[in-house]
């Protein structure tokens, strides 16, 4: 129990972002309407997102400096986490901007550069199937991985600022500055971030585990 | 300076490597000129194309000009020759050398394209040298960004197909950037340099990162 405290706070945390966000007070803002909760939801798992990309790229590097099976399934485990929180993070947006702007899906810049993030790591995917060598795989998809996360970052993060762009928090402006006045929104905000990133991380550790295991596994049939 | 001596070593072997076997060298000239025609044919009985769409083809050519024209240039190295490399020099000077002969010869074959779709499909272009720039940069950039890529690629099983598929992604920032430049060039409009330098600043950021991740491919 002292070990796993960390998902009961994931499970409480998430159970208060869906009650409040769904039940709380929001403020009444045209165009905007009910659909300002969305910000519970979409915006966290990009945060979570990135957060865990992030740590994928770390596992990476960590590999190329000292090579084990640990960090290699680590890594994989982690941008698998990261593909399907981006995948969330696009239906939800999409379904936000299908109530705001009236479609769902715009060739918007940082629309685009979303999903050009989710084909680098998909094609990070693919790469890591096409190769049969465990250790070379580890390896050439270590690179990429990094190679793929420099790429990806001036896509997400400084391209759309440097363009006009209908999503909020572009046009130079960082954030979301607009919503930051409430401070009832703030309230289930934050804890929202660190509940969906928390979840990440525990369905990340148990497909690590599950691999771990199958490694096991693996290893005693051939002994 | 040692570093700098074997790159020019390594890129005399390509350009004369490419020079003996000119058979590399006249496919892919063909296949500029049979792209170009192709399009030429293809769009021909709707007159003068619009501006943003001879854009938007120009840029597709040049980019599956690039990715053909880059993709061999790990392929074609045999595991021997590979091995003997290592002997000789050091990784950082041998992806070095690859991008800078995948430059000069995407900066060839771009402007070769370039002008042949100019004849072919006509000429919208307001302001001739900057178009010219654009275009330059833009080798530039898909060399840079690509050449890793197919170091990458050359490492896995089914390379052809994989060589587009990790090197789209990759591209797309610097396609965008070159597109939106291009636009202006052929405006004759806004003449703000930002877009060129995000262009050189990403170039150097692949440049950078493939000069750091180079020697851990390379061991494998």
């Amino acid at each position: 129990m002292s070990k796993n405290w960390w998902k009961v706070l994931t499970v409480v945390l998430l159970v208060y972002t869906v009650v409040m966000g769904l039940l709380g007070q929001a403020p009444r803002l045209a165009i905007l309407n009910e659909t300002i909760r969305n910000l519970y939801f979409h915006v966290p798992m990009w945060f979570g997102m990135t957060i865990i990309l992030f740590a994928s790229v770390v596992y990476s590097v960590r590999y190329l400096r000292k090579p084990s099976d640990r960090l290699d399934v680590l890594a994989h485990q982690t941008a698998q986490t990261g593909v399907i929180m981006a995948v969330l993070g696009l239906a939800t947006g999409s379904i936000w901007a299908r109530f705001t702007w009236g479609t769902w899906w715009t060739a918007d810049p940082r629309l685009n550069g979303a999903a050009v993030a989710v084909l680098i790591y998909g094609a990070y995917l693919v790469l890591r199937s096409s190769i049969t060598d465990e250790q070379q795989r580890a390896r050439i998809s270590a690179v990429y991985n990094i190679f793929a996360f420099c790429a990806a970052i001036p896509l997400l993060f400084i391209l759309p600022r440097l363009t006009d762009s209908l999503h909020p928090g572009a046009g130079g402006n960082p954030g979301f500055s607009k919503y930051d006045l409430d401070n009832n929104m703030r309230l289930v905000f934050y804890p929202a971030v660190i509940g969906w990133t928390l979840l990440g991380v525990w369905i990340t550790n148990v497909s690590a585990r599950l691999t771990f295991v199958k490694h096991k596994l693996y290893e005693k049939q051939l002994a | 300076m040692q570093l700098l001596r074997e790159i020019w070593y390594l890129m005399q072997k390509d350009f004369r490597l490419e020079w003996r076997q000119r058979s590399a060298l006249n496919g892919m000239l063909l296949y500029v000129g049979s792209t170009v025609y192709v399009c030429y044919l293809s769009f021909v009985r709707g007159g003068q194309l619009p501006a943003p769409a001879w854009n938007a083809l120009l840029w597709i050519i040049l980019l599956f000009t690039a990715i053909n024209a880059v993709a061999k240039s790990f392929l074609q190295e045999s595991r021997g020759r590979l091995l003997y490399y290592y002997t000789l020099a050091r990784p950082e000077a041998v992806i070095l050398a690859k991008i800078a002969y995948n430059t000069l010869l995407l900066l060839g074959l771009g402007l070769a394209a370039f002008g042949a779709y100019a004849v072919v499909l006509g000429n919208p272009v307001q302001d001739l040298p900057r178009f010219t720039l654009v275009v330059a940069l833009g080798a530039v950039g898909f060399a840079t960004a690509l050449t890793m890529i197919s170091g990458i690629a050359a490492k896995a099983a089914n390379s052809n197909t994989l060589m587009p598929v990790l090197g789209f992604p990759v591209v797309i920032p610097i396609l965008l950037q070159l597109i939106k430049a291009a636009k202006n060039a052929l405006d004759g409009l806004d003449a703000s340099p930002q877009p060129l330098y995000m262009l050189l600043g990403l170039s150097l950021l692949v440049v950078a990162v493939s000069y750091l991740l180079y020697p851990f491919l390379w061991r494998t």
